[in-house]
């Protein structure tokens, strides 16, 4: 049984990150392994992989890309045995779909099912392929948390961020649709829009934007961390009460 | 009966023989198994998810190829020492019995298996089963099994099989070296319903062992070492489920197998790790498992064996010539059967469970468990 005063803080939490070499998902894997937990990161470039995992000892490297179907099963198979188990998914690897940004008229379909696959098609497949590791941690520990990386794109229609936005729209409503039916599971899924940060995938959008005026992926990694570590701490206030009552 | 070739878990024609406590035989869809359970219930499922335990490989030495099948393993977190079960030239689409002897092997040779490297550690009293060890760091090796690795074949079935034809929905933990089949019936929306009849789901994770070797004198050695986990939520839940009568129903001859060895010492299941090594068969007296849905197996097997723990000899072979009838499916793919407990009265006699703490002298303990063709647990 893990301490429970300080796995609310994230210590010992089984963490697994998609996209953990740049940007967000770099900072998340900084910021768990700061906090104590177990991380497994994904990311499509080896020598990038090599070089995260060079720079952080404890973290678990693996190379994938979670546009490809026939990655994921791998993917997950090397996240639940190098972790043993899962507790937290964040589904943060995603495409920005043409760039630089282009109207819909103008967008290539390729470009489009390009986003969709790494921003839709992705996070279902791996969600789907680790349910039953996060279900399992659930059952044990109270609750799991799939956490999805959100966008205000994907609420607003924002002009020339046709691909973009709606992939996002649609991991949204794929996230809640998730949290409502696995509601009895206690696997909790959370959309997170991290907001405006310095990262490669902002300088792509819109190159001409004054990095100083952005936010730091650092604090948007402690907001992250800090979001899924409150559902959990509810989830297992929630199960030991009704362990109590039972 | 046929064996189920298609790599299909839950097929929507899919059969459910069901014995009741009382010896009583009925048919339904295996998607009506949820009416079978009753509130206060627990359903307990192996949340195992099968190793790709198969690497091709060649032998350093003389530079033959050979297939590698992991096999088993001391304990659930073990990565790195597996006893191994190896063979010679040839794929799945030849039965394990007609498969070519691996080279010659001894002690510290050699393996390339893909991206692996692994040494051979020593025999294990048979020219094709050995002590391997995989020299790469632990994420290396994932990364390998994850690459190279296959699910472990069978040549009924006619195309290879991925991971994601033998990992259940509630499959967790990859440690299994053959997938605890039964869970094939379980998807969601069943977990859902078994909930909403009043009933509780919960898992444990029981490291599903090969089943069948192809070799009549190393199959007698099956099965391998089968660790066990069973975490404290679940032995809560059976507790509080034989405190208000409800019954526990174990979906696998695996969870049989772990929480019958969790509670051999004392009758009360325990948290933690185990090996379970006891045979379960007639005259065996479970202590703790109400009722197991459990695949299709043939008189003569060994599941079969465990099946009459259940009930009765005579039971078995009317359902036996029921399945026959009406062409249930065997095998991990096929149909299912579910049989409740005998009623008291009619109870086989006791006989005390062998119980091997782990770390014991049993890696190699022989039962007739699994000693037979594959076949769903």
């Amino acid at each position: 049984m893990q301490d429970k005063t300080i796995v609310y803080q994230g210590a010992g939490l089984r963490v697994a990150i998609t996209g953990g070499t740049s940007g967000l998902g770099l900072a998340l894997v900084r910021e768990f392994l700061a906090r104590g937990a177990h991380v497994a990161f994904v990311a499509r470039v080896a020598e990038r992989v090599e070089r995260v995992v060079g720079e952080h000892p404890g973290a678990h490297g693996i190379v994938g890309d979670v546009s490809a179907k026939d990655h994921i099963y791998p993917m997950a198979l090397q996240i639940t045995g190098e972790l043993g188990g899962l507790d937290v998914l964040i589904n943060n690897a995603s495409d920005l779909g043409p760039a630089p940004l282009a109207l819909l008229g103008d967008t290539d379909c390729l470009d489009f099912e390009r986003a969709l696959a790494t921003n839709v098609l992705g996070p279902f497949r791996l969600t789907k392929a680790l349910l039953g590791a996060l279900a399992a941690s659930a059952r044990e520990n109270g609750a799991a948390v799939v956490l999805n990386i959100s966008s205000d794109a994907a609420t607003n229609p924002y002009p020339g961020w046709g691909a973009y936005g709606t992939s996002k729209a649609a991991l949204l409503h794929l996230t809640r649709i998730w949290n409502e039916e696995l509601e009895s599971d206690s696997v909790r899924f959370i959309s997170l829009d991290p907001g405006d940060m310095d990262t490669p995938m902002h300088a792509l959008a819109v190159p001409d934007c004054n990095p100083a005026s952005l936010k730091r992926p650092e604090t948007a990694a402690r907001e992250v961390a800090d979001a899924i570590t409150a559902t959990l701490r509810r989830g297992r206030v929630a199960g030991t009460a009704a362990g109590n009552a039972r | 009966m046929i064996p189920a070739s298609q790599p299909a878990q839950r097929p929507p024609d899919a059969k459910l023989l069901v014995i009741d406590k009382y010896g009583a035989i009925t048919h339904m869809p295996r998607t009506s198994f949820a009416e079978f359970v009753r509130p206060g219930d627990l359903v307990i499922a192996n949340d195992a998810a099968a190793l790709p335990a198969s690497l091709r490989g060649v032998h350093s030495a003389t530079g033959c190829p050979l297939e590698v099948r992991l096999a088993g393993r001391r304990s659930l977190d073990e990565v790195r020492d597996f006893t191994a079960i190896v063979f010679g030239a040839g794929d799945f689409h030849s039965r394990t019995e007609d498969r070519p002897a691996p080279p010659r092997l001894k002690a510290g040779d050699h393996l390339t298996l893909g991206p692996l490297s692994a040494t051979i550690a020593r025999l294990l009293n048979h020219p094709r089963l050995v002590e391997l060890h995989l020299n790469e760091p632990a994420d290396a090796i994932w990364a390998g099994l994850a690459h190279h690795g296959r699910p472990i074949q069978y040549a009924y079935m006619p195309a290879a099989l991925e991971l994601w034809d033998v990992w259940p929905p509630v499959a967790g933990p990859p440690v299994a070296f053959e997938p605890p089949s039964a869970g094939f019936a379980l998807d969601w929306r069943a977990v859902d319903r078994i909930r909403s009849r009043g009933a509780a789901f919960v898992t444990l994770t029981h490291t599903a062992g090969i089943s069948s070797t192809g070799d009549i004198e190393l199959d007698l050695k099956l099965p391998f070492d089968e660790p066990y986990r069973i975490s404290q939520s679940t032995v809560s839940a059976v507790e509080s489920t034989r405190g208000h009568g409800g019954r526990i129903i174990a979906i696998g001859t695996t969870v049989v197998r772990a929480l019958e060895h969790a509670a051999s010492q004392d009758g009360r299941v325990h948290a933690g790790d185990g090996l379970a090594t006891q045979r379960i068969g007639p005259g065996s007296q479970l202590r703790i498992v109400d009722a197991i849905l459990t695949g299709v197996h043939e008189p003569g097997t060994s599941h079969h064996q465990l099946l009459e723990a259940f009930t009765n000899d005579a039971t078995l072979r009317r359902a036996a010539k029921e399945l026959g009838a009406m062409n249930y499916r065997t095998h991990g793919f096929g149909d299912s059967v579910l049989i409740e407990r005998k009623a008291h009265g009619c109870a086989i006699s006791a006989r005390t469970a062998k119980a091997d703490a782990i770390n014991g002298s049993s890696s190699l303990t022989r039962s007739s468990e699994f000693a037979q063709e594959p076949s769903a647990r």
